[in-house]
């Protein structure tokens, strides 16, 4: 059996030597530093997610109708007669949440080890790219279950199109396809959602994963592995990614995927912030919630949006302000200048701003979800108050913080006392 | 900025957030609803509750008769005490009154209930079932502590009886079939319905989580062997 085996492989291998390659550039021969810590599950599990997604994605829309007038019933159809449907629903609905926690660690990685710094543009670039697709992904996907939420957020995020200056109104009328958020919608975020967003996601998963195995990957000591190579040529603090880290990895994916089960299967709704509570309530053009908020995932940008002043009636200041938050992270390597790559040897005007930046971060996002009066007013008048929001001057603190972590950046990780970088890693 | 100004510029920000607008509903307190979706007896008394009094307005169009097999019902027992109005058991739960009759009757078509009970809540459900109060001023005659104005008038006045809340203090105006904890017990079986209609597959899926993560911890030790078997080499 094992020689049959053997001779079926070598018929393949001698007709299409290119898949025994790329195992040998990608995985079997790929040197990956030894001294990856907790910090280096994300990427892995990411992947894993994207599988996830795409496979129960795939089930969804085998009885999914992406028809107004039936969405929200065929949602319901899914998770009661369809067997194993509230399963797939499930599955997929979790998956999206953790994805963007999966990314956000992810990408808090780069910042902690400098993983985004020369020669690994490319690599940080194509991410940020993944995480932009990511969210459109997640934005057209959420319309689907065309329950209040679905509908009201998406109103609001295509009325955001409406505020650019001279071209908004019609670009808001060309994405919708309607004069409100309609039918026609809901079917072109369906053929978006399913087939051309996942297939651009794929690509530059691709591209990602391409660019970081030309250069190698960065390590938590932030030393290049490449400058030290033993007498068979490879990196002496490096491993093969398989069978090590692939080994490794499924450890990973398992603690994973036990958090993972415990949010499906005993906590769905994830206290209203994985499925929202409203979105149980099927879509009603003439009726707004009470209280519209964006999923967890964009609660940090939707607070920059609305801590920025309108400026001469128009919202457009905090359009701008929100989507910049966002574009700023492309230039994250060229705004960093430090000499070292690793927090573990950098000083401390670095680790004061990334602790206050995730903090930040953080508030951004929790204020996001509330309404604005949620901390109560301020008791007193004064000329400059144009709200007495408490809540909105506190993000305005944090998106000015937000905003002062990366435009400071090329000031405070200049002068910023580093300590000396050993040659090899520290394992 | 000029006052007018800045007037403008908050109604700006209305018109793109219109849900700046309304703060929550009431400030009154929810009671919690002590439901437990594994008490069989309960979930059968909601279900009659629902089909006796709630049904002729509200559908649950998503949820079949036969489904009620989940409560310890054969589909005989569920044909014979449960189904009025529906020709087969494997049927929706739909109501007779249509939309049309609903509005001209209420105001506004009574909402079908078949996952109330997850954008609602048991607790203000619970809360909501035992608030109801007389009140002159309204088209019903009706009000209710939780949804203040709302267009359904009480459907159980004739277990509870009639209550006028008066300055925050709660008035037996008269007596109902039922006392007041019976009514409390009536009030948690339907929530106890409620809540299961809104997820039938809650309980199936409890069970099978327990069942995953065992299944997740052997592999988990598995793994976690195996990683650290081949990293054994790794200085």
């Amino acid at each position: 059996m094992a020689t049959r085996l053997q001779a079926l492989w070598g018929w393949f291998d001698s007709r299409m030597p290119s898949v025994a390659e790329q195992w040998r550039i990608h995985a079997s021969q790929y040197y990956a530093p030894k001294n990856f810590n907790f910090w280096y599950y994300f990427g892995s599990l990411a992947m894993l997610v994207l599988v996830i997604q795409i496979v129960s994605g795939i089930f969804l829309t085998m009885n999914y109708k992406p028809d107004a007038a039936l969405a929200f019933g065929s949602v319901e159809y899914i998770m009661r007669d369809v067997p194993g449907g509230w399963l797939i629903r499930y599955i997929h609905s979790t998956g999206a949440s953790a994805f963007f926690i999966l990314v956000y660690l992810h990408m808090f990685r780069a910042m902690l080890y400098g993983s985004h710094r020369e020669p690994r543009e490319l690599v940080w670039i194509f991410g940020v790219l993944i995480y932009l697709t990511l969210m459109g992904e997640a934005f057209f996907g959420y319309l689907l279950p065309w329950g209040q939420m679905s509908y009201w957020g998406a109103q609001v995020i295509v009325n955001l199109f409406g505020t650019v200056p001279f071209i908004g109104p019609d670009l808001a009328l060309w994405i919708r396809g309607d004069y409100v958020v309609g039918d026609a919608t809901l079917n072109r975020f369906f053929a978006l959602h399913v087939i051309a967003f996942p297939l651009v996601l794929l690509g530059l998963v691709v591209a990602h994963i391409l660019a970081l195995h030309d250069v190698g990957s960065n390590n938590p000591d932030g030393v290049e592995i490449k400058k030290t190579k033993g007498r068979d040529g490879h990196p002496v603090d490096g491993i093969p990614f398989h069978p090590y880290y692939t080994v490794k990895d499924l450890v990973g994916a398992v603690v994973f995927l036990v958090i993972f089960c415990i949010v499906m299967f005993f906590m769905p709704e994830m206290g209203g912030y994985f499925l929202e509570y409203n979105n149980f309530i099927p879509a009603d053009p003439l009726k707004t919630p009470e209280h519209i908020a964006p999923v967890w995932y964009f609660t940090p940008y939707y607070s920059i949006l609305r801590a920025v002043p309108p400026f001469f009636n128009s919202q457009f200041p905090g359009v701008l302000a929100m989507g910049i938050s966002v574009m700023i992270l492309f230039f994250l390597p060229w705004l960093d200048r430090s000499p070292v790559r690793s927090i573990r040897y950098r000083g401390a005007y670095y680790k004061t701003a990334l602790a206050i930046f995730v903090v930040t971060f953080l508030l951004l996002g929790y204020l996001g979800v509330k309404p604005t009066t949620v901390w109560g007013q301020f008791g007193f008048d004064a000329f400059f108050l144009d709200t007495k929001d408490r809540a909105t001057w506190m993000a305005r603190l944090c998106t000015i913080l937000y905003f002062a972590f990366f435009f400071l950046m090329p000031w405070y990780t200049k002068r910023d006392r580093t300590l000396p970088v050993p040659d090899r890693v520290t394992h | 900025m000029d006052i007018i100004k800045k007037m403008k510029s908050v109604l700006g920000i209305l018109v793109l957030f219109p849900g700046i607008l309304f703060a929550a509903e009431t400030g009154y307190r929810l009671d919690r609803s002590p439901h437990d979706p594994t008490d069989l007896v309960s979930l059968q008394s909601g279900a009659r509750t629902y089909v006796n009094y709630c049904l002729g307005c509200h559908g649950m169009q998503y949820m079949r008769y036969n489904r009620m097999r989940d409560l310890g019902l054969t589909e005989d027992q569920i044909r014979d005490n449960l189904m009025f109005t529906a020709e087969k058991v494997g049927e929706m739960m739909k109501t007779p009154l249509t939309a049309g009759q609903g509005k001209a009757w209420f105001g506004v078509p009574p909402p079908d209930l078949s996952v109330v009970a997850r954008s609602r809540g048991a607790d203000w459900l619970y809360t909501y079932l035992r608030t109801f109060y007389r009140d002159p001023k309204t088209a019903t005659g009706w009000n209710n502590a939780v949804f203040h104005n709302v267009a359904m008038p009480h459907a159980l006045w004739t277990l509870q009886g009639e209550r006028a809340l008066e300055k925050g203090k709660w008035v037996q105006v008269s007596e109902g079939a039922q006392s007041p904890s019976a009514y409390d017990a009536t009030a948690r079986d339907l929530v106890n319905f409620l809540v299961y209609v809104g997820e039938p597959s809650a309980l199936a899926r409890r069970n099978w989580g327990i069942i995953v993560l065992f299944a997740l911890g052997v592999l988990f030790i598995l793994t976690y062997l195996l990683k650290k078997a081949y990293w054994k080499d790794v200085k």
